[in-house]
């Protein structure tokens, strides 16, 4: 990337006022995208739609990277009886704090992205799942849909049309394993979050058994600036193998934390130095992680050259995730972070593989041994033994999500660990 | 509020449309553990008896759910809950200062009530609001971000006055200085 990111104009957070109102939205080129679709109907049959977002690449925003129309064309031929779509706001992986930023500055965009998604998967029942934490969004995005509702965006004949289409929201209650979509899905239907097992996957048999499509909120903002100025214009922004504006949350140690949007594949050390103004107390960095708490954690100095899309850090060692971005001055204690993050993932454990819950509760309870000081050296060998069962042996992510972190920072920061793990060095309290 | 708890005409109007959103009834578990929770402050053993029996789904499941999900509160709680992120980016940041601040400031442990039973404490994982580390959510609700010993003095005695916080927006930085 060069520098034209400072003149880049943000496409899904505009720097326009009151922009959540629909109004304002409509005034600004809002909810164009779907009349241009609902009025053409020939042009923009429901398979073109699919065809189009499909050519654009938008890769799930949710962590997966996986292209979003590809998903979509899994959906199997309707046969008159209910199919959804199911809208994943549960963001809960720490350091994630994106997709609030749509539901309070920008919701007509993701509704609409969620209208044509319903159009071209030919569904008439939409869920927008929402973390019980962030109540006040959801409220704003609730009104939100009220407006839509009132002028004919959503519900009975949209737009005069003969589609019909329902947004209905529904507030999780502080589960993070909720945003894994199978969890997502059985806690819909009022049910403890437990992932189910896969396949079948969900667009063969989702919701209450009915084919089910999940989709990242940011994701499905996308779709309205694909089909408004088309695929081949989508892919010229960021890399090619990674298009389309992502939204970068950056936090930890920056002089000026928060959420900010740029294409794909920007400079990491771009966004740590120039666009959230550097390490704080003029400290030197120390690590990065790139997409929120299950990606690895990089070195400072893995991070030359390397920039903000699914390639270019999978070479660097690590993951996109989220694009949860946490910035870690050369203060942080390694140990005390991981120990932190592996008790949120034994915390947060379902409890229903053997491997995961005993697993995630044991990297805890030896992380803990380590950080107060009664650790030894063989325990680093014991954690990486227990990543080792964790990793694959589940029926979800959760496992692996817990045990890279741990691999990773023991690997990486090898001298931080064995250092307290060395009673002569580090006094025993 | 231990006496017997029902709903009334207008809660059981209120869950019958909650209800209407999903093609079946279990899935308004979620939705009326809410309800019910916002109505009654927790989801106790009784409340969960009551909202297996509107239902007509098993007390066991209705017990399932509410110990699943950490924002159900299984038994009666402060009036104010104030939930302190000590996770990830907030860890980092001094959550845990601020939580041993709180600790201190009302003379109880993370995951006790005062003896007042105005205000609970509790340290819980991340909350999404990363970039505004450390930060809280007041019962629920409100986020309050940028945590400092002075923004808590101020809230506390906000709260006790039964002023609840206003719900605080974080601008994006890159409009802040830009050209708009």
């Amino acid at each position: 990337m060069t520098n034209d990111w400072k003149s880049y104009n943000p496409l899904l957070l505009p720097a326009i006022k009151d922009l959540h109102e629909i109004t304002v939205y409509e005034k600004n080129n809002g909810y164009q995208a779907l009349r241009k679709i609902l009025k053409d109907q020939e042009t923009w049959s429901p398979n073109n739609v699919i065809g189009e977002v499909k050519a654009a690449n938008i890769r799930g925003r949710g962590g997966a990277g996986f292209n979003a129309g590809l998903k979509w064309s899994f959906m199997p031929e309707p046969d008159g009886k209910p199919r959804y779509l199911a809208c994943n706001g549960d963001e809960s992986e720490p350091g994630t704090f994106k997709d609030r930023k749509i539901f309070e500055f920008n919701p007509h965009l993701f509704i609409e992205g969620s209208i044509i998604a319903a159009y071209a998967m030919q569904i008439n029942v939409i869920y927008v799942y929402i973390r019980g934490e962030y109540r006040p969004f959801l409220k704003k995005l609730q009104k939100a849909i009220d407006q839509a509702y009132e002028n004919g965006y959503l519900g009975k004949k949209v737009l005069g049309t003969d589609f019909s289409v329902e947004m209905y929201t529904h507030m999780g209650a502080g589960a993070y394993i909720c945003g894994e979509e199978s969890s997502l899905m059985e806690s819909l239907e009022g049910k403890r979050g437990y992932p189910r097992v896969k396949p079948p996957f969900p667009a063969q048999r989702g919701l209450w058994g009915r084919p089910t499509t999940i989709n990242n909120i940011e994701t499905l903002a996308n779709v309205p600036l694909v089909m408004n100025n088309g695929a081949d214009w989508y892919l010229e922004i960021g890399p090619d193998t990674h298009p389309g504006p992502v939204l970068y949350g950056i936090s930890g140690h920056v002089n000026r934390p928060g959420v900010y949007e740029y294409p794909a594949g920007m400079d990491i050390m771009t966004l740590i130095n120039d666009v959230a103004g550097g390490v704080r107390g003029g400290k030197k960095l120390k690590a990065l992680i790139p997409g929120g708490s299950s990606t690895p954690p990089l070195r400072a100095d893995m991070l030359e050259g390397v920039s903000m899309d699914s390639d270019s850090l999978r070479e660097a060692g690590s993951m996109m995730g989220t694009a949860g971005m946490v910035v870690l001055d050369e203060d942080t204690d390694m140990v005390d972070l991981i120990w932190r993050i592996s008790h949120f993932y034994s915390h947060e454990s379902c409890g229903q593989c053997t491997p995961c819950r005993d697993g995630t509760g044991w990297l805890e309870k030896t992380l803990r041994k380590i950080k107060d000081g009664n650790g030894e050296l063989r325990d680093l060998d014991l954690l990486l033994a227990i990543c080792h069962r964790m990793e694959g042996r589940t029926i979800c992510a959760l496992a692996d999500a817990a045990a890279w972190p741990v691999r990773y920072s023991i690997d990486r920061f090898r001298d931080e660990f064995e250092k307290k793990c060395r009673k002569t060095v580090y006094a025993v309290a | 509020m231990s006496d017997t708890n029902t709903f009334d005409a207008t809660d059981l109007a209120e869950i019958e449309r909650l209800t209407a959103k999903y093609p079946e009834k279990q899935a308004a578990v979620l939705p009326v553990l809410w309800y019910a929770q916002d109505k009654f402050g927790h989801t106790d053993p009784s409340v969960q008896k009551l909202v297996a029996d509107t239902l007509n789904i098993p007390e066991a499941h209705i017990y399932g759910v509410v110990t699943f999900y950490t924002q159900f509160y299984e038994k009666p709680m402060g009036r104010h809950v104030l939930d302190v992120c000590t996770c990830l980016s907030c860890q980092v940041c001094g959550g845990y200062d601020i939580l041993q601040y709180l600790e201190e400031k009302l003379e109880i442990k993370a995951g006790e009530t005062t003896p007042d039973g105005e205000f609970s404490i509790q340290s819980v994982e991340c909350l999404g609001a990363c970039g505004y580390a450390p930060m809280l959510q007041v019962t629920n609700d409100k986020f309050v971000n940028h945590l400092t010993h002075k923004k808590i003095d101020k809230l506390i005695e906000a709260l006790k006055a039964g002023k609840k916080p206003e719900f605080e927006s974080n601008r994006m930085p890159q409009h802040e200085n830009g050209s708009e």
